[in-house]
């Protein structure tokens, strides 16, 4: 179908063009994770260990964040606004549409994980990921699962105008209790067995091992597994509960 | 079902059931490739329905459905290349010019319109380059329609295309519903306006409840269309100044009546008038509540 590949292309090159003129998603996509990453940068300096922590803290919340909560704002606003719907009505194929959506969300991530890992070596003292095909691997199964939640949470939002209250309910969290059992061997068991059932510790641990510590893929294949699972729900709920228009009042 | 060369649209005994509400009852319309077809009814009468089950958005309870020889339910993409959608409330990226807009729809069809021929067919081209969130509600408008017009479309559904317009914004996107009807399209239009109705409309359904309560050319509804056969309406001023109105099926004998009367009592039928019930009066009559 070379028809619906070239279709996907034009769309992703449209995803592209719309993100850049929009300030605020290129605000919440970029901005928000790098300053996490100055901000702990300025409070950790002077502590390596901490630093190798900080780093794929950071590149794990930033797969979260372009996928996740990019994603579910995006369903949501464009589903409200009627966009999706009149999408819906043309004979754009469907798989060309999601699939220049998605290559939009790979792209974003990316271009963090870049960012993050050129910030690690030149302000972080940490060098050129260890294992760039275990990097890869995470990053990739990340987005993919990461992606597919947010879809598929962005059916449970309402409206546009509550989306940040229910991302940022799921979001932040996440973040925290992951951020927190990554970083303490002293974290109470409860919290870390919902943090190593979540997807982003998980990740978090993948990517610290690909980028800092050098631990093997296969001594984090329980983790990918995790990130997996709740790559194949997210799928699931994403493609089953899809709306392509707003609920009728 | 077969699909006459001459038909664009045929619906036979369309039912759409929400749980145990009926929003559309048994429904027949028939509409020919070429013309204008309106859909005339007060809100929540179903036409929405009707017409967002024919664009294939919504899968239909029962009854037999073709457009262009297509069942909509299936979702073709050879039919959605030969349709073209005005949705009551579709939205488009805001940070999207109306070309590029355009230009990115276009791609979706094999035989898409020049981008600017649509442009300066909508009244567009002074905004063409500038982005969508900073339109008017008319030029918004507009924009929806160039994007329905694109790719070329056999036939066009423009569901209330000007609820919450100016006169003159109205004016111009009747204009523009002109010009596509001469270039051969067929249009189906819902729409809660008598005048639109009237003003563009080759044939009309008049649809309340999920059901037509009749159907044909807007100047010959009157005409037998309501209870009863043909039916004109005599109107009068009374000496006193009173507005007087009699319906009758039979003018000549009510009139010869009523000027005999007048003569023999040496009185004057002021303003006297004999005309047919308008495409109003026979909409308010079958959509009053009963």
């Amino acid at each position: 179908m070379p028809d619906a590949v070239l279709l996907s292309w034009r769309q992703y090159r449209l995803e592209r063009r719309m993100f850049w003129r929009n300030p605020s998603a290129a605000f919440f996509n970029f901005v928000l994770p790098l300053a996490f990453l100055a901000g702990g940068g300025i409070l950790l300096s002077g502590s390596q260990h901490d630093l190798n922590r900080l780093v794929p803290s950071i590149a794990g919340m930033s797969v979260m964040s372009t996928t996740f909560t990019a994603l579910a704002y995006n369903t949501v606003f464009l589903r409200e606004r009627g966009v999706l719907k009149r999408i819906h009505g043309t004979p754009l194929p469907t798989i060309s549409y999601f699939g220049g959506v998605a290559a939009n969300a790979v792209t974003n991530t990316a271009l963090q994980i870049a960012i993050v890992v050129l910030a690690g070596r030149a302000f972080f003292g940490i060098g050129w990921p260890l294992h760039w095909g275990e990097l890869l691997v995470f990053v990739l199964v990340g987005v993919v699962s990461l992606a597919a939640l947010g879809v598929a949470f962005a059916h449970m939002i309402p409206n546009f105008e509550s989306t940040a209250a229910y991302v940022n309910a799921v979001f932040l969290p996440v973040v925290f209790v992951s951020f927190y059992v990554f970083d303490s061997s002293s974290a109470p068991q409860f919290l870390r067995t919902i943090a190593e059932a979540l997807p982003l510790e998980p990740l978090i641990r993948g990517l610290s091992g690909a980028m800092v510590t050098g631990a093997s893929l296969s001594s984090n294949l329980d983790g990918l597994a995790v990130i997996a699972l709740w790559g194949v729900l997210g799928i699931y709920l994403a493609v089953r509960g899809f709306s392509w228009e707003a609920a009728r009042t | 079902m077969s699909n006459d060369r001459g038909n664009a649209i045929e619906v036979r005994a369309l039912c759409k059931r929400y749980g145990d509400y009926e929003a559309v009852r048994d429904l027949d319309i028939t509409v020919r490739r070429g013309e204008v077809f309106g859909l005339l009814g007060p809100n929540g009468a179903g036409k929405t329905t009707t017409v967002e089950i024919l664009e294939g958005y919504r899968t239909r309870t029962s009854g037999e459905v073709s457009v262009l020889g297509h069942d909509p339910a299936h979702r073709s993409i050879a039919l959605r290349r030969q349709i073209g959608i005005v949705l009551q409330a579709g939205g488009v990226y805001g940070h999207i010019t109306p070309r590029e807009a355009l230009s990115h729809w276009a791609h979706f069809y094999p035989h898409p319109r020049d981008v600017s021929e649509v442009l300066s067919l909508t009244g567009l081209q002074a905004k063409a380059d500038v982005r969508s969130r900073t339109l008017s509600g008319g030029q918004l408008r507009r924009l929806d329609f160039a994007l329905a017009l694109i790719g070329d479309p056999e036939l066009i559904f423009l569901d209330e295309p000007t609820t919450g317009f100016d006169p003159e914004a109205r004016r111009a996107a009747w204009e523009t519903m002109r010009s596509l009807r001469a270039l051969g399209k067929t249009i189906l239009l819902t729409t809660h306006y008598l005048d639109e109705a009237q003003a563009l409309a080759d044939r009309v359904a008049i649809v309340k409840d999920g059901r037509v309560l009749a159907i044909g050319p807007p100047r010959e509804l009157g005409v037998g269309a309501g209870a009863g056969g043909t039916r004109y309406l005599v109107a009068y001023r009374s000496e006193e100044g009173e507005l007087i109105e009699q319906e009758t099926e039979d003018p000549t004998t009510l009139l010869h009546e009523l000027t005999a009367q007048a003569l023999a009592d040496g009185r004057r039928l002021q303003e006297l008038s004999v005309g047919r019930p308008t495409l109003e009066d026979v909409y308010l009559e079958l959509t009053a509540d009963a």
